[in-house]
């Protein structure tokens, strides 16, 4: 018998539909899986006393917010502009952003 | 008359009227098409015009700056560091400089503080940067008030306007005295912030470098000319970040270019049918299709890079300079200046003309080349 293109679209979708059932179980066993991973983890940040989420490692600024300062993006000159890669991700942490920013400063539109 | 000029004056006279005729969606056209136009070109101006005040900056610094790490940051300098350098060849003067970078209690922005070579300020007193004090609201005269260390307040008499170069500067440098400097910043006596070398030969500024790395493991030598470097490439990575994220709607106005140029309405295929069956040629309504292309690619052009050069004069922020400023957005709000080339408008141009061009021309080039008969039949 030949599937008629409705019936295979049909096909598609349920096996689509399958596949993405089982993906959420899967998640769901190995989120219960990790809590043990997560409480080693801190355990570890506690101990270590980590201050950030190291997300990017090449400028001191960026690779830890919370212990930022003004002198150190703009160290090598008076006045020079921040100039590391990381800056326009990362952007400057609340005790640090200017009272000209009336939004908070991690919630612009329009950056990457 | 110059051979086949009345040909091209027919046919834009044609043009005229087919855009003045099919008007609301020409203008829907120029509007979408300009805005796109609008949003690549100020990433593109923004860029050039941060890159050329970061430039502009630097070239008033010094060639070779020394500063001394600490734990492998940047720490305060002893003055005496100045007699050992001097004694490498090559270098005819080190400077110790005094500059630290100062939270205004006022509006939490970064102002620079710095003692000025030569002009000597008296204890209390102070001069600004125009734009600084504009914004302050702060006549010469008036008083300046500042926070030591420990959050003691001091104020200083601004005597006058500081002479700057850049907008920045004069949105966020302060001059001030000597005594005042260390009051403010707790800098001891004896200690600089970074020292500056004057050299005979810029030729040999890696090879001081060089020597300075060599005899003093602590000491960071800063040369100007590879800070330019750092500016450009990092700028340029910058705007590329911003394109990228921008490609999402570039892309989709090439699909509605597309959808619009390659399906040519019935309308327009009669009107080509038409034309050839009057006896226009091929090449007639290549041309014809080819200035409709260029007038409407031209107006959104004109459109969106005027608006954007606009853009870069108002006061408030584009939506685009937080990502391309980083974090020197904690200095005063300042406007760089607009700096705009001939070849950012060349590549803009090419960049989004010419694909219009192409994807108008060739539909109406297959429509031209069928037979009359048959494209008013279909």
């Amino acid at each position: 018998m030949r599937l008629t293109r409705s019936a295979g679209f049909s096909a598609l979708v349920a096996l689509l539909l399958a596949l993405g059932l089982l993906a959420g179980l899967d998640a769901a066993r190995r989120q219960s899986g990790a809590e043990a991973r997560f409480d080693a983890n801190r355990a570890l940040a506690r101990w270590l006393e980590v201050t950030d989420l190291c997300l990017f490692t090449d400028a001191r600024y960026t690779r830890h917010p919370s212990l930022a300062d003004r002198h150190s993006p703009f160290q090598d000159y008076p006045l020079a502009m921040e100039h590391f890669p990381s800056g326009s991700l990362v952007l400057p942490p609340a005790h640090l952003a200017p009272a000209h920013d009336a939004a908070p400063p991690n919630a612009g539109s329009g950056r990457p | 008359m110059i051979p086949g000029a009345p040909r091209h004056l027919h046919v834009a006279r044609y043009v005229a009227g087919s855009l003045r005729r099919r008007w609301r969606k020409n203008a829907v056209v120029v509007g979408v098409y300009g805005l796109v136009i609008f949003t690549l070109a100020s990433v593109v101006f923004l860029t050039q015009s941060l890159t050329h005040e970061s430039v502009a900056a630097l070239s008033a610094a010094p060639e070779i700056m020394v500063q001394r790490l600490s734990a492998g940051r940047h720490g305060l300098t002893p003055v005496q560091d100045a007699q050992v350098l001097v004694r490498i060849a090559g270098v005819r003067a080190v400077l110790p400089r005094l500059w630290a970078y100062h939270t205004d209690p006022a509006t939490a922005e970064t102002l620079l503080l710095r003692v000025p070579e030569g002009r000597q300020l008296r204890e209390h007193e102070a001069t600004a940067g125009a734009e600084l004090l504009r914004r302050r609201g702060i006549a010469v005269g008036g008083l300046l008030h500042l926070r030591g260390p420990a959050g003691e307040p001091l104020v200083l008499t601004v005597s006058g306007v500081a002479e700057t170069s850049t907008p920045l500067e004069s949105a966020a440098a302060v001059n001030v005295s000597e005594a005042a400097f260390r009051a403010l910043t707790g800098i001891p006596e004896g200690q600089a912030t970074d020292l500056v070398l004057r050299v005979r030969n810029r030729r040999e500024l890696t090879t001081i470098a060089g020597k300075i790395g060599e005899g003093q493991p602590a000491a960071r030598p800063i040369i100007r000319d590879e800070l330019v470097r750092t500016y450009t490439s990092v700028f340029n990575w910058r705007s590329g970040l911003i394109i990228a994220v921008l490609l999402v709607p570039v892309l989709a106005f090439i699909l509605f270019a597309w959808d619009k140029a390659a399906g040519l309405s019935p309308d327009e295929r009669r009107e080509i049918g038409i034309l050839k069956a009057i006896g226009w040629e091929t090449s007639d309504v290549i041309l014809l299709k080819g200035y409709e292309a260029l007038a409407v690619s031209f107006a959104a052009f004109l459109l969106g890079g005027v608006l954007a050069v606009i853009s870069l004069a108002l006061p408030q922020p584009l939506v685009v300079l937080p990502a391309l400023l980083g974090w020197s957005a904690l200095y005063p709000p300042f406007r760089p200046a607009v700096a705009v080339g001939a070849y950012q408008v060349a590549t803009l141009f090419f960049l989004v003309v010419f694909p219009y061009l192409v994807a108008t021309v060739i539909p109406a080039w297959r429509a031209a080349t069928t037979d009359p008969d048959l494209v008013m039949r279909t």
